[in-house]
């Protein structure tokens, strides 16, 4: 019977976010009832599953008691250059050239997701390795990787091919390209986190590193891991953005993405002291900064609004986690 | 002389959670004398002196300083009244000058401004009322740890303070600072300021005291001037205890050598230190609070640098770099700190036991077996707990330390080192945790264990190395070790040795 009163209270906690998403959806359905429309929701999950999957590897990021300010640039970085090869040939204007450089649209998307595991290697070697803080660390992934992509194109890369876009216009059965790989995005992440040894040294890193390191877990390696899973997302974030909007601008491509993927995966209850996480919560806080960004939208509330509520909900989210921890320590 | 004592404290009760750490104990302490308390370690010296500058506020008891009652609320009032403490770990801060290490947190201003002329004469005077030579505008990170401890000690003096607490102050000096750090204090007692002296070390602390106070684990034993004393009659006060506790040594067979070391050493935390373990063998390693215990196994275990010296496991040459080396080759660490470098508390039970050998439960994870294993601890080890998801930081120090001994089993190591594996924790956990060191032996299983606690050093070790500040001064034999004989080789300083 105690036993059984407990779980209840460890259901609420953990799963109280689905509550306050189930209830901001009520209410906008109620003021705007355009907002349970299919049309509405389908532009919803299109428009939230980049960042959404973003936030799936900031995730990691927080969970091992740090953070990535990179994936936004990377985001750019990627889609410009993997845009840039899958231009239609025989276009004016194209980037290699006329005839230049052509790849098939797998082979491109290779392309990109190997530059994003590039720089999440150099950048987890630098933060496993030299100890500097990875706020640090990553502000300079930020900086250098929204510069490479503004030194490699000064003008949107546009006429993609049809062959590469499918991977985000196109559809299985009625649901999106793009919603797919964010759901199986968000399986492989929960499988990584919950069923292999380095989800757990991840969770035992964040939780205490010390201990980590004397219970035998090479914290560098796994630390390194972090950080390339962290920008392999963002890689394939920025393939899906160029699929989905036809070209790619490498100045605003991804700008201030990483600030809602971390917000998303604060709001979802991963506790920047680390080692605490659940994707599970961290879909849900996508979902509501995402019923957040769409109601407000709705309700014509205007574009600096918007950011004044998401900045306070991610304070305020971070402060409710605080004190949620505190109580259990 | 207005009053005989400049401070008393009476009937000082402290208790923690489930501890009583002081029983009633009493200090008195005459004006411009050097008052040496004398205890292993635990037995109360820093706690006492933790409610005397208000760290810790005691259970019961009366603190009379200068003819009044007080309570300090902090050591900053501690400071003001007119008692200072030199910690044993200093703490300034190194980016500063030294004269704004002295005045911080209490900068002389004129107006609104920090008047650092002011500053740095009145930094001059102190300096040469006390014979220091330093240089006020010298970053404090460039001194020595000496030099860092005379400011420390002119901080002190500036607060005008009537007592100054030093603990251990001499335990990074030489010997040439030792003297000038001695030459200070008999200023200081010029100057009518009685000094609190925590020392082991018993050459210092006859050639220094006026009165020594023994402490024996929480209780007052007595108090008599330095010069009624000698080296054995304080060693007998401060271990004279009965072994009345129990442990269950069995005696089991010693079988061949698993393990010997030959000449370990690392960096300046410990040298030349050579040892066999042999399977079936408990082998104690005792002294004070950094002499090098930790760090030995640390080294062994491969989470500090070797810096010298060879380490072979069953006649092989072995090169471990990682706790990741180590467990593949048999050797588990149950660590002193728990939670530094023990326990991952957010993560559960199961999570925490399994956590040295994720191997085990392959790709994907094995949760199935997971939970075996961790219920067969739970079980064997009888950790209290509502379930195996209960996330280790809820519960009490005695279970967090059982569940560290289940994943050190899981590993199933030939040898397994443990570090103060009973501190902290209650009686009735503490019998279960030696009594399962001592099946494992029986196992065949060697074991190496460091304690602080004279009894059960004596009573679980078949043999006891014994380290005074990174250096090996003896092995004993199980029927050779007193305590008397093990404090001894504990406290002696490297000369003594060289005389026997």
């Amino acid at each position: 019977m105690k036993s059984k009163s407990f779980d209840t209270k460890k259901f609420l906690s953990q799963n109280g976010i689905w509550g306050v998403l189930i209830v901001m959806v009520i209410l906008l359905t109620i003021v705007r009832p355009v907002f349970i429309s299919r049309m509405n929701l389908q532009t919803l999950l299109e428009s939230e599953s980049i960042k959404g999957i973003l936030a799936f590897g900031i995730m990691w990021a927080i969970l091992s008691k740090g953070i990535d300010l990179g994936p936004g640039s990377v985001v750019a970085l990627v889609s410009a250059v993997v845009a840039s090869l899958v231009q239609q040939t025989g276009v004016t204007g194209r980037l290699l050239g006329e005839n230049g450089l052509h790849l098939s649209a797998p082979l491109a998307m290779l392309v990109g997701l190997l530059i994003g595991a590039v720089v999440g290697l150099i950048t987890g070697v630098i933060i496993a390795y030299t100890q500097i803080p990875p706020f640090i660390a990553t502000l300079g992934t930020q900086l250098i990787c929204r510069a490479l992509a503004k030194m490699y194109t000064d003008r949107p890369v546009s006429n993609l091919e049809d062959s590469f876009r499918w991977i985000a216009k196109g559809k299985i059965g009625p649901v999106p390209m793009i919603v797919v790989v964010f759901i199986i995005m968000y399986i492989l992440t929960a499988f990584l986190l919950t069923q292999t040894r380095f989800g757990k040294n991840v969770y035992a890193i964040g939780g205490n590193s010390q201990a980590a390191r004397f219970a035998g877990i090479n914290v560098e390696k796994n630390l390194v891991m972090v950080y390339i899973i962290c920008s392999v997302c963002a890689a394939l974030g920025g393939i899906l953005l160029a699929a989905r909007t036809g070209s790619a601008d490498p100045s605003s491509n991804g700008l201030m993405y990483e600030t809602d993927a971390i917000a998303a995966a604060t709001v979802g209850g991963t506790s920047h002291s680390g080692g605490i996480c659940r994707v599970s919560g961290v879909l849900c806080g996508i979902l509501i900064l995402g019923v957040i960004n769409n109601g407000l939208v709705l309700l014509g509330v205007d574009d600096n609004m918007t950011n004044v509520v998401r900045g306070a909900i991610i304070v305020g989210a971070v402060i409710l986690d605080m004190r949620k921890n505190v109580k259990k320590a | 002389m207005s009053q005989e004592f400049i401070l008393e404290m009476k009937d000082i009760v402290k208790e923690f959670p489930g501890v009583k750490a002081l029983k009633g104990v009493e200090l008195k302490v005459r004006p411009g004398t050097v008052h040496t308390l004398m205890g292993e370690n635990g037995a109360g010296k820093s706690t006492l002196m933790k409610c005397l500058i208000g760290i810790y506020k005691q259970t019961s008891g009366q603190i009379v300083f200068d003819g009044k009652e007080v309570n300090f609320q902090s050591t900053l009032q501690a400071m003001n009244a007119g008692i200072s403490m030199i910690h044993q770990e200093l703490s300034p801060v190194p980016e500063r000058s030294v004269c704004e290490n002295v005045w911080m947190g209490r900068e002389p201003r004129k107006g609104i401004c920090v008047d650092h002329k002011k500053m740095r004469t009145e930094c001059f005077k102190l300096f040469e009322k006390l014979g220091l030579d330093l240089d006020p505008d010298e970053k404090m990170g460039n001194l020595t740890v000496a030099k860092m401890q005379m400011v420390e000690i002119a901080k002190a003096v500036s607060y005008d303070s009537k007592i100054v607490i030093m603990d251990e102050p001499t335990s990074a000096l030489t010997e040439g600072e030792v003297e000038h750090l001695f030459r200070i204090i008999e200023e200081l007692k010029s100057r009518d300021v009685a000094i609190i002296y925590i020392s082991h070390k018993m050459a210092e602390i006859f050639q220094i005291s006026d009165d020594i106070t023994v402490y024996r684990d929480g209780e007052y034993i007595t108090t008599k001037p330095a010069e009624e004393l000698t080296t054995d009659e304080v060693v007998s006060l401060m271990v004279g205890r009965e072994v009345t506790e129990m442990f269950p040594k069995v005696e089991c067979e010693i079988g061949e050598t698993i393990l010997k070391v030959e000449n370990l050493s690392s960096g300046t935390a410990f040298q030349n230190v050579s040892f066999e373990l042999h399977r079936g063998e408990i082998l104690g390693f005792s002294g004070l609070v950094g002499a090098g215990r930790t760090e030995i196994v640390e080294t062994i275990f491969g989470v500090r640098r070797k810096t010298g010296g060879t380490i072979y496991k069953d006649g092989k040459e072995l090169n471990i770099k990682s706790a990741e080396d180590a467990i593949s080759n048999g050797i588990a660490l149950l660590t002193e700190d728990r939670r530094e470098n023990g326990i991952v508390g957010l993560l559960s039970i199961k999570e925490n036991v399994g956590l040295a050998n994720l191997k085990r439960y392959g790709f994907p994870l094995n949760h199935k077996k997971m939970n075996q294993d961790g219920n067969k601890y739970k079980e064997m080890l009888s950790i209290k707990a509502p379930s195996l998801e209960t996330p280790v930081m809820n519960l009490s120090g005695g279970n967090q330390q059982k569940v560290l001994v289940g994943r050190w089993l899981l590993t199933n190591p030939d040898i397994l080192i443990v570090d103060e594996p009973t501190r902290g924790i209650d009686v009735g956990a503490k019998a279960e945790i030696h009594s399962i060191i001592t099946k494992l032996a029986g196992e065949g299983k060697a074991i190496i264990m460091i304690s602080s606690e004279m009894p059960e050093v004596m009573g679980m070790s078949d043999r006891v190395l014994i380290m005074h500040e990174g250096r090996q001064t003896g092995i004993l034999n199980r029927d050779e070790a007193t305590s008397e004989l093990i404090m001894q080789y504990a406290t002696m300083e490297p000369q003594d040795q060289n005389d026997k």
